[in-house]
């Protein structure tokens, strides 16, 4: 508990300002939501012949997981790509279909007799909706409202992946740190945020649909006015702070702590060497959601990998000559108006990784020695390692890898933990990997010269270089100046004595880049 | 004869289904009359109600209000001058008594200070005294009750022409006799012309000027009560039987 408390303490601007988003993003996709779901239902119910397609739809909608819906509108214009509106957009599709339902439910479900007592009193269709169908249905369709409200506030946690801020933020920047203080540090608010939303609609609900004196219907209307003005004075608010917090260039990484930190380095180096406003949207998923976001303008730049770009985003045969696949890239990115800069000066490559027990023990070396061990073994990798051209297909193809069941798919950050307490025998880890050394892991040799160069950097909008100059300058400054042990060192220092990334990058900076 | 408040026409009308509810059937109301409408369940008495009101067309033949076809009427005009008390009573659940009272004249722009008085003025008609019961809610009410209420809200806006479908249909036999009286002792004061539909021979008797007998989508007869009491039309003595043979 201590350590949760000195955490939020700490990084009490952070959470009021991620807790704000987080309130913004649920409210206002809600609000829209219930502004579309709510006449949308009333035609559905009238017209049961459009309405039952309508909500077959929704429903089919609703299965598909959270993380695939950012993913299908990662390259949709307008409403898709990263930030805050292609969350929002999602939250608001997830919310139509209880709210749709809730209404139809709502108005279904009045007596008969009592719609036609009004239209016997020669009420219009409109007057019949006003004064008895909405309040009769007023119930359930706030309780449909509560449903969109209370799903959405755990939908927003995932829409971090694709750097819409909020709570979620401290999740996967715990998920990607094995850090469970940080993890918890975004997981409770958002529990008690939740729970709390759940309540508040839950207290509305009852009052509407309990026979009650007019004097307390006044009370609910006014509790109902003050949760609009706290919501009101949260968003603009919140509005404040994401108008100070938007910057001129926007710094984007992927999900794992090497990517936090050279997002943080690459964002500090603008900063001190330019001073432009900068923007972070760190932990972003995995390359392709990275790769899109920089095509479609949501970041400026990024750092990326040149065999992961050769393979995974322009898929060429793989090359293991270092200056070949630079330059192969390089000219590939130039084409899409992507500019590559001087690369950081390490190699990540993928590092196949073994208990140290092992190794000792059974005098494991090479990829060669762990594939005659692998029939009585068990693989965990990432999906990316998984999927990727120069992953797991093609190694297990160079080395003749059998293992005894299908390698399961973890998180990669996740993996390496899975190693270290015996749930799996072999992963592939980063070769800058802190936890490698923090968790007595050994990196066997690719013998057969398998994995392509990985050297790490950065990628950025060619037009965004145009217009300040001074950005590529600063960029150009990082070549060379990072050696797989420095990278390895901040990654430590992060994952296994788990240090602040923003301290860790500024120490670098003081120390090896004045 | 154009003084007739309700007439139809040789009206004939079939539920969507197919089967005939109406066969040129003709009736005359005139203003101030109170007609009873007997038949068994499903002979078409509410149908009846809703053909003058227009929830209904008569798929051939006419009905005339006020000397005018329902086809020429605005249907919100014509049912704002049709009170119309329901079968299932059909108060509005989240309305007070007295919202309840006023919906009409709310539709219609009153002024609020009007629309409370003439809530306040129906409240002592329907005998219920308005400070313990405007604000109370429908389901605060006994049936009785509620059944006053639905005739109040029926009158709210006075008008001309009222329909009563089995409203006294759900209450015991004693509320039923009390209600009775109380309907009499209204319709004395204010002279509406009313139908009224009930499968109950003895209510019929109790309230209606004159009666009529549905019987296979005709009116078998259509008498005062004292000529009805005579008739030898077997429908009209199937229903007086069930009424006079007592244990």
């Amino acid at each position: 508990m201590m350590p949760l408390l000195s955490f939020w303490l700490s990084h009490r601007a952070e959470l009021v300002t991620l807790f704000a988003q987080h309130v913004l993003l649920v409210a206002l996709s809600t609000l829209v939501a219930a502004a579309v779901g709510v006449p949308f239902g009333i035609f559905a119910a009238r017209r049961p012949r459009f309405g039952a397609p309508v909500v077959a739809i929704a429903n089919i909608v609703q299965t598909v997981p959270s993380l695939a819906m950012f993913g299908f509108l990662l390259p949709v214009p307008l409403i898709g790509g990263v930030g805050a509106r292609a969350a929002g957009f999602v939250l608001i599709l997830y919310g139509l279909l209880p709210i749709i339902r809730m209404t139809i439910a709502g108005l279904n479900g009045i007596d008969p007799a009592i719609r036609e007592a009004g239209v016997a009193m020669g009420m219009t269709p409109r007057e019949l909706l006003w004064q008895v169908e909405l309040p009769l249905a007023l119930p359930s369709i706030v309780a449909g409202i509560r449903v969109a409200a209370v799903v959405g506030v755990g939908t927003a946690t995932i829409a971090a992946a694709i750097g819409a801020g909020g709570l979620g933020e401290y999740i996967y920047r715990g998920l990607s740190m094995v850090d469970t203080t940080v993890i918890l540090a975004g997981a409770i608010p958002a529990a008690i945020l939740a729970l709390v939303v759940d309540g508040a609609l839950w207290w509305t609900e009852r009052h509407l649909s309990a026979r009650k004196t007019r004097r307390s219907r006044r009370a609910t209307t006014a509790s109902a006015a003050a949760a609009i003005a706290l919501v009101a004075a949260v968003l603009v608010g919140s509005g404040v702070v994401t108008a100070r917090a938007k910057g001129a260039i926007v710094v984007g990484s992927k999900n794992f702590t090497e990517q936090v930190i050279l997002g943080e380095l690459l964002a500090q180096t603008i900063e001190r060497d330019t001073g432009l406003a900068v923007e972070r949207r760190l932990n972003l998923g995995g390359t392709l959601i990275c790769d899109r976001a920089l095509a479609a303008g949501d970041i400026d730049v990024y750092v990326e990998y040149t065999g992961t770009a050769l393979t995974a985003i322009f898929h060429q045969p793989i090359s293991t000559n270092a200056n070949t696949v630079y330059a192969t890239v390089r000219e590939l990115y130039a084409r899409g108006g992507r500019t590559v800069l001087p690369a950081l000066g390490y190699d990540n490559t993928f590092a196949i990784l073994v208990r140290g027990s092992d190794a000792r023990a059974l005098g494991l070396k090479t990829i060669d020695d762990a594939a005659r061990q692998a029939p009585r073994w068990r693989a965990g990798f990432g999906y990316e390692f998984l999927e990727r051209p120069d992953g797991y297909p093609g190694l297990a193809k160079a080395y003749g890898l059998q293992f005894r069941a299908p390698p399961s798919v973890m998180d990669l950050t996740l993996s390496y933990r899975a190693l270290a307490g015996g749930q799996v025998d072999l992963i592939a880890g980063d070769a800058t990997a802190g936890l490698i050394k923090g968790l007595d892991l050994f990196r066997l040799d690719d013998n057969r010269h398998y994995f392509p160069p990985y050297d790490a950097a950065p990628v950025a909008r060619a037009a965004t270089l145009l217009r300040y100059p001074q950005v590529r300058a600063a960029l150009e400054r990082l070549g060379g100046r990072i050696s797989a042990g420095d990278m390895q060192a901040m990654n430590d220092a992060a994952d296994a004595r788990h240090e602040d990334v923003t301290q860790i990058v500024r120490q670098f900076l003081r120390a090896r880049l004045r | 004869m154009p003084d007739a408040a309700i007439e139809f026409r040789a009206v004939s009308f079939a539920r969507p289904g197919g089967a005939a509810v109406l066969d040129r059937f003709d009736l005359r109301v005139p203003p101030g009359e109170v007609l009873a409408l007997v038949g068994r369940s499903g002979a078409g008495k509410t149908t009846l109600l809703k053909l003058v009101n227009r929830l209904l067309l008569p798929d051939a033949g006419a009905v005339l209000v006020e000397g005018r076809d329902t086809r020429d009427w605005a249907p919100i005009r014509l049912r704002r001058r049709v009170g119309y008390v329901l079968q299932e009573v059909g108060l509005f659940p989240h309305m007070t008594v007295e919202d309840n009272i006023g919906v009409v004249p709310r539709l219609e722009g009153w002024p609020r200070d009007r629309v409370a008085a003439r809530v306040g003025e129906l409240l002592d008609l329907i005998g219920l005294e308005p400070r313990e019961f405007a604000a109370r809610w429908p389901d605060e009410l006994s049936g009785g009750q509620r059944q006053r209420v639905g005739v109040a809200r029926a009158l709210a806006v006075d008008p001309p022409v009222l329909l009563m479908d089995e409203p006294f249909g759900a209450l015991d036999p004693l509320t039923r006799a009390e209600l009775h009286a109380e309907f009499r002792r209204i319709q004395d004061r204010l002279r509406k012309t009313v139908i009224i539909v009930t499968h109950d021979m003895g209510e019929a008797f109790a309230l209606g000027d004159r009666l009529g007998v549905l019987d296979e989508g005709k009116l078998a007869a259509c008498d005062r009560p004292s000529a009805i009491v005579r008739s030898m039309h077997p429908a009209v003595r199937r229903l007086l039987d069930a009424v006079t043979r007592l244990p």
